[in-house]
């Protein structure tokens, strides 16, 4: 297969008409191309091109639970959705805390060759909380990490947060904190408010998750440090951040797409594809969190893709596991979210998909602006679909999705990732080719 | 009706029709001879994930006097102890051709998962489950105060008027749950009463009114008192500091009981904690209805069987 793409027809995000060639490793025309020989020509008549979305909160499950996922299986679903780089997650077993493991986890993703898989490191011995991880040694190694996370697991000791804030200085390093107060969480199943008191499930407190935000702006701000906060859910979560901001602190934040769509409402029938950690909250929350993602408070959209086996949520609620896939669906989801109702524009879109995440995991070749030079990582995508979510979408192991039968704006028809095609016409291609694909964007060979 | 999940979704008509129909079963209570054919051939499933002998011996005797062949299914000790899923021991129910499952489960919703999922046609009547629903508990005492009020013209009639005053733990009681819906439902005034830990953090929409004040609720002359059990081990969650301030401040102790208009019910769902919630006094007094409750759980879960599992189901 050509490494010359030329798409023609797209629409940037700017709202600006041009044809785009991919050359190799580079976009090496944008505009008005009348011709290039021996590209395959891709009709983008129609169809946005975003900067290959980047997700800063991807759990791929392997190593250790390839039931659920593996950096195969949940790069292609990266790349159903529109995805050219994923950051995984630590809580695999082992768990991501020494740079033994997280060079074996890029190592697989380079192999798989659907997107760039940057791993996060522990921020805890196996998540543990207790004493630090080598973090500097995962910095160093050839995954080079800067962003750290206990994700699923708040670092709730005050002072180890302040240790592990100060120690990544040094190299650039990020703390990607999951705030989730554990005393106030014990045994939480659900959003606490009118409706946990009814259902009869144990409550997951909102101040449990601004009480260690506002701590941890503090700490931030004390020590000069660089904060991430994950997966942010409530309204007075943004309004911390917003003052942390206004402050001069350096915080950045993110929200899920399921958290700016989905409300607690859906646990009524206590259907566990529903439970996830931090729970779905109120209406007005999910209003906070579009507000705020649109006025820079919050910075990213990152999906948390959290794929889990059949039987995971086949039970009864509390029994069930917390947790949603997400990467397939997250364009669409943004879209029905934030972009039908004019709060964001496609170049919002491709900055808190694509730019944003990229700059905050430091992670070059990426999120970069679709202009000549730049990496060739595009995403082409029709707003003007609308369909149900199905099965069909789901191009990862599992099917934890909570769209499923939902009409969705949008589709992903095309991904680009190193300058081939991962996804044509709204298919991952096939894993042979894109590994070969890849060793050739490699030069041929590759660790 | 299909299941009965529930009190929250049961309407007025609904919940009168079921007490009416408990009468009926009362009255053949009376009788000689108390076995009604109306469910033979019938296979009812007692499947119980928590102990709880006294609603499982309730709802066995309510089938069996409605001629059902009766299952208890106790999860402790079975393969449920060994991971099997709520979804493959329903199935295998299903296999076994149960017409009802009576369930009794830690989880809240657990019922819900079971008579909505596809793993079986059985009719599913929620025993307890979690801190969420128990619908026959909640009927069993409107089916007490009801007949404390009215007698032998009970039928066809709510509650409208009664003032009822909920004690104790509301936020770990499913007890409390269903009764705030059922009793409002028939058109009693509930009011709740519990330290101000042990209640859910939004009850702005419940039905009741919400105090902290045990004194103040009984100078309102209530008609019933509904005493709630508390169980010790919360006072090791910080939910109150000993059991002793708890019976000072929140138990219905003899003075408090003495207190009372004549004519107030004293209702416990039992077990009861003798000395913590309720005074002895209180408990064995002809204003006590502790005894009658539990006659009058085996009349109301025959009619709910009966709704349930008799002539074609499927129409609400």
């Amino acid at each position: 297969m050509p490494m010359r793409h030329l798409i023609t027809g797209a629409t940037l995000p700017s709202g600006e008409r041009a044809d785009i060639l991919i050359d190799g490793g580079v976009i090496a025309e944008v505009g008005s191309i009348s011709g290039a020989a021996g590209a395959t020509v891709h009709d983008a008549d129609g169809l946005i091109a975003l900067p290959g979305l980047v997700d800063l909160h991807t759990h791929l499950r392997e190593p250790g639970y390839e039931q659920s996922e593996t950096v195969l299986t949940g790069s292609q679903a990266a790349a159903a959705g529109g995805f050219t780089a994923v950051f995984a997650m630590a809580n695999t077993f082992p768990v991501a805390d020494t740079a033994g493991v997280v060079e074996q986890e890029a190592s697989l993703g380079r192999s798989a060759g659907y997107a760039t898989v940057q791993p996060i490191g522990a921020v805890t011995v196996g998540l543990k909380g207790s004493e630090l991880a080598e973090l500097g040694a995962m910095a160093r190694s050839r995954a080079n990490v800067r962003v750290f996370s206990d994700d699923g697991f708040c670092v709730s000791d005050p002072l180890l947060m302040r240790r592990a804030l100060e120690y990544v200085k040094a190299f650039d390093g990020v703390i990607a904190q999951h705030a989730q107060e554990p005393r106030l969480t014990e045994g939480a199943q659900m959003n606490e408010g009118a409706l946990s008191g009814e259902l009869g499930l144990a409550g997951w407190p909102a101040v449990a998750e601004e009480s260690i935000i506002a701590r941890d702006v503090l700490l931030a701000e004390h020590v000069g440090s660089r904060l991430h906060v994950c997966h942010v859910s409530t309204a007075g979560s943004v309004e911390v951040i917003r003052w942390a901001k206004a402050r001069g602190i350096d915080v950045t934040a993110e929200v899920t797409p399921h958290h700016l769509l989905l409300t607690e409402d859906l646990i009524r029938g206590y259907d566990p594809r529903f439970k996830v950690n931090p729970p779905l909250r109120r209406a007005e929350d999910t209003l906070a969190l579009r507000a705020a993602l649109a006025d820079g408070t919050i910075d990213i959209v990152a999906t948390d893709h959290a794929p889990h086996p059949v039987e995971a949520k086949e039970s009864e609620w509390d029994a069930a596991a917390n947790g949603m896939v997400g990467l397939e669906s997250a364009l669409s989801v943004v879209h029905a979210a934030v972009v039908e109702n004019g709060l964001l524009g496609w170049s919002d879109v491709a900055r808190v998909l694509s730019q944003a995440p990229a700059r905050i995991g430091r992670l070059r070749g990426q999120g970069e602006a679709i202009a000549v030079g730049a990496a060739p990582e595009l995403t082409l995508y029709d707003p003007n679909a609308s369909a149900v979510f199905d099965l069909d979408r789901l191009a990862g192991r599992s099917t934890n999705s909570p769209y499923l039968g939902r009409t969705l704006p949008g589709r992903v028809v095309a991904t680009f990732h190193a300058g081939y095609a991962t996804a044509l016409d709204g298919r991952v291609r096939p894993s042979e080719e894109i590994a070969e694909l890849a060793i050739a964007a490699n030069g041929g060979a590759h660790g | 009706m299909k299941h009965l999940l529930g009190t929250r979704e049961l309407d007025r008509d609904e919940a009168i029709a079921l007490l009416d129909i408990a009468e009926d079963m009362a009255a053949v209570q009376d009788r000689e001879v108390k076995k009604l054919p109306t469910l033979r051939g019938k296979t009812v499933v007692n499947l119980f994930f928590e102990d709880s002998t006294r609603t499982r011996i309730s709802f066995e005797a309510a089938a069996k006097r409605l001629s059902a062949d009766v299952i208890n299914f106790s999860a402790k000790g079975s393969s449920v102890s060994k991971g099997e899923s709520l979804k493959d021991t329903a199935q295998t129910l299903q296999a076994m051709g149960a017409d009802g499952v009576v369930i009794r489960h830690h989880a809240s919703g657990a019922p819900q998962t079971l008579a909505t999922s596809g793993w079986i046609d059985a009719g599913v009547v929620n025993a307890g489950d979690g801190t969420h629903e128990h619908p026959t508990q909640a009927l069993l005492d409107a089916f007490t105060i009801r007949r404390r009020l009215h007698g032998a013209s009970s039928r066809g009639r709510g509650l409208d008027g009664v003032h009822v005053v909920i004690v104790g733990d509301i936020l770990h009681s499913r007890v409390a749950r269903s009764n705030v819906w059922l009793l409002t439902t028939l058109g009693a005034n509930v009011e709740l009463v519990a330290p101000p830990t042990l209640v859910p953090v939004a009850t702005g929409a419940w039905p009741a009114e919400v105090g902290y004040d045990l004194d103040a609720a009984l100078d309102g002359a209530p008609d019933v008192v509904m005493m709630l059990r508390i169980q010790a081990e919360r006072m090791h969650a910080a939910f109150f500091p000993n059991s002793r301030e708890y019976a000072r401040t929140w138990g219905l102790d003899d003075a408090r009981f003495d207190r009372l208009p004549p004519t107030t019910m004293v209702m416990h769902p039992g077990p009861m904690n003798r000395g913590l919630e309720i005074s002895a006094r209180a408990a064995d007094s002809p204003r006590s209805t502790v005894r009658e409750q539990v006659a009058n759980g085996v009349s109301v879960r025959m009619a709910a069987l009966y709704m349930l599992l008799s002539g074609e189901r499927g129409e609400s």
